[in-house]
């Protein structure tokens, strides 16, 4: 065999953990008063969850309130908004031109955050304004179409998602499939590709079917009776949609903006595909603190900002969608 | 006005779903202020007819008048029927006042005006007070008086319910038939009732409309229906029967059960294969030497009220009730006057 594919140890750790964890709660449900904790069971997940989850958070906070010495600092995050601050001039100071390039990194990073978070917000009206129509058609028991649009959605999720993105770039390329076309019929070539738009494009297009699939879930799961007394007490369909049919979907709309939401403001890759060099997201920033930079002081920093952000507009969305109906992590 | 003060008349209406008729050419007229129930087993096409009345189907073929006019293509919302649905489909979103409020607030009243009707509603359905609460933390029998309200406050022409007690316990099914016949009586509003339990159409009904798999097979009102049914199935459908076949051997004298009688009816013609249906009520338990029919008791339930009994006589095992009992296994006579015969023709099935 060409490629090793027999099992790492950890993986063996862990599904034996996950069996007698399984096995010893069956076997408890069975004895109903063994005097054990049901919640002891839960502990190779709280494991889990340790390893993976709080563990990385800490040292994410860890890395952002330190230096490369490991010393206390909030200098990452003054950095981040402060273009002006003491250490960025001395830095201006000693390397002079190729200083001042640095000293508006701090801009850079807002720009970029306050870019993202613009784009982010682009994308999911787009995708809403696209996604809720659509998530109506699929739901609507008259229309036949309707199941086929759901494997429509589906079918591009089963591909990898950059390359479906990589797929946009010959469409959309300058010797690309849409090009191609308006030559062909006598049209001047367009610039598609390396702008903004682009961009938004491939990130509405990545998105759409986490917008489209909670809505589709609530409206599917509503009961069409309710549409037909709100006629039968004097809607017209418009009305009927307004006042009865939209109230009730709110749960699936702010699960889809949520899902939609997240991945925008963290996407990265896309940019750099169909955006060339010539945009930035906050994704594609902390990425090269990281991997390009090998400053993990200030990406973990950035990282803190994405978190924080998210959070704060989680816990508005919650207040949409207090009973969480929506199934989504809002 | 229009004929002989026909609220709804539909003519010929048919319905087919994929090439399936679930209603046969139906005919069907509701004057004024009658409560009219239609009742048949599940998937008669009675729910489909409200459904088509209420605007929610649109008939294959034939004419669907109000007040003389049609109105088949007209939408739900511009006509003057409203309906209660099976499971009440009140809206989850809004609390009690909000959901009966739901058809005024459409018609631009005012909110004083919206108030005052939405309180006389409250108080109409027996709720008064409730009307911040939220319908989920309502009973089923609350909800469905909601549901109620949230019809009647528009003050339709006619009502249309589907089913509305069904899932409602046996008790609280009896206040509510009382209730909803009590409101229709001092409002005076048509009712369209659809049903599959007969005690439910025998209680509240002016005229019950029989139906089965599409057909209507009678319509009359309870008395007139369960004295004397158009066929054995409706006879079945209606109350408890001993249902027979036997032979009209000429008129008023009737051959069933090995035995010869005489009835009351006539007309069928010399030797006409008929169906005799008998109520259990009907059949007099009487000494083994003068009875018409001699069988023995095959076995005894205590109903309450009555004992039913199954008689076994040879070619046909009768159920009988009677509130005097006889016990297992004892040999009685079996007398039935001939009024209590009722002879009709087979049905064709």
């Amino acid at each position: 065999m060409r490629y090793d594919m027999s099992l790492p140890w950890w993986a063996w750790a862990v599904m034996g953990a996950g069996l007698v964890a399984f096995i010893a709660m069956v076997g408890v449900s069975i004895r109903r008063n063994s005097g054990i904790k049901r919640s002891l069971f839960a502990s190779p997940y709280t494991l889990w969850m340790i390893i993976f989850t709080v563990v990385p958070v800490i040292l994410i906070g860890y890395y952002a309130f330190t230096d490369a010495s490991g010393a206390f600092t909030l200098d990452n995050f003054r950095n981040f908004w402060d273009s002006n601050y003491e250490s960025n001039k001395v830095i201006l100071d000693v390397m002079g031109d190729a200083g001042a390039a640095y000293i508006t990194r701090g801009t850079v990073n807002v720009d970029t955050l306050v870019y993202s978070l613009w784009m982010a917000f682009l994308c999911t009206v787009i995708c809403l304004m696209l996604g809720y129509p659509a998530a109506l058609f699929m739901a609507d028991r008259n229309m036949k179409l309707g199941s086929s649009l759901v494997v429509l959605f589906i079918i591009p999720m089963w591909m990898n998602f950059l390359l479906r993105t990589i797929a946009w770039m010959s469409l959309l390329e300058d010797s690309g499939l849409i090009n191609t076309c308006l030559k062909w019929l006598g049209f001047e070539g367009v610039q598609l590709m390396y702008n903004s738009q682009a961009v938004l494009l491939g990130m509405v297009y990545n998105f759409l079917p986490f917008m489209v699939f909670p809505i589709y879930t609530v409206l599917s799961k509503m009961d069409h009776r309710l549409s037909e007394a709100a006629a039968d007490l004097g809607c017209n369909s418009f009305k009927t949609l307004y006042k009865v049919t939209l109230p009730l979907s709110i749960p699936g709309i702010v699960s889809g903006i949520t899902m939609v939401f997240m991945p925008s403001v963290t996407t990265f890759f896309i940019p750099r595909v169909l955006g060339g060099g010539n945009t930035m997201m906050f994704g594609d920033l902390i990425e090269s603190k990281f991997l390009t930079e090998g400053n993990w002081n200030v990406g973990s920093a950035l990282s803190l900002i994405m978190m924080v952000l998210i959070l704060i507009s989680l816990s508005i969305l919650r207040k949409a969608d207090p009973n969480n109906d929506g199934g989504g992590i809002a | 006005m229009w004929e002989n003060e026909h609220l709804i008349d539909l003519k010929n209406i048919s319905k087919e779903y994929d090439g399936v008729k679930v209603l046969k050419d139906i005919n069907l007229y509701i004057r004024k202020k009658e409560f009219v129930t239609l009742l048949g087993p599940s998937g008669c096409g009675k729910t489909t007819t409200l459904r088509i009345i209420g605007g929610f189907e649109t008939p294959t073929s034939g004419e669907l008048l109000f007040e003389g006019k049609e109105i088949s293509h007209i939408p739900p919302y511009k006509r003057r029927v409203n309906t209660v649905f099976q499971k009440y489909a009140l809206f989850p979103h809004l609390n009690v006042h909000d959901n009966i409020a739901f058809g005024l607030k459409l018609k631009k009243m005012s909110k004083k005006e919206i108030d005052t009707k939405v309180d006389a509603m409250l108080d109409l359905v027996n709720l008064q007070g409730y009307g911040k609460r939220h319908v989920d933390a309502l009973s089923g029998g609350q909800q469905q008086r909601v549901a109620i309200a949230r019809s009647l406050v528009n003050e339709p022409e006619v009502l249309l319910l589907d089913e509305p007690l069904g899932a409602l316990d046996l008790k609280l099914r009896k206040e509510m038939q009382l209730e909803l016949k009590n409101m229709q009586q001092r409002l005076g509003i048509t009712f369209l009732y659809v049903t599959h339990d007969q005690e439910e159409a025998l209680t509240m009904s002016d005229t019950i409309v029989v139906m089965r798999d599409g057909n209507i097979l009678q319509i009359g009102d309870p008395k007139r229906i369960y004295d004397e049914p158009a066929n054995a199935f409706v006879a079945d459908f209606i109350g408890e029967s001993n249902i027979l076949r036997g032979t009209m051997l000429r008129d008023e004298l009737v051959e069933f059960a090995g035995g010869r009688f005489p009835c009351v009816d006539f007309g069928f013609g010399e030797n006409a294969p008929v169906d005799v249906v008998i109520r259990p009520e009907d059949i007099m338990l009487v000494g083994e030497d003068v009875g018409q029919l001699v069988g023995t008791i095959q076995s005894v339930l205590f109903k309450g009220v009555h004992y039913e009994m199954m008689i076994d006589c040879g070619e046909y095992t009768f159920k009988v009730h009677s509130t005097s009992m006889q016990p297992q296994g004892s040999r009685v006579g079996l007398n039935i006057v001939p009024f209590n015969m009722h002879i009709m023709k087979p049905m064709e099935v």
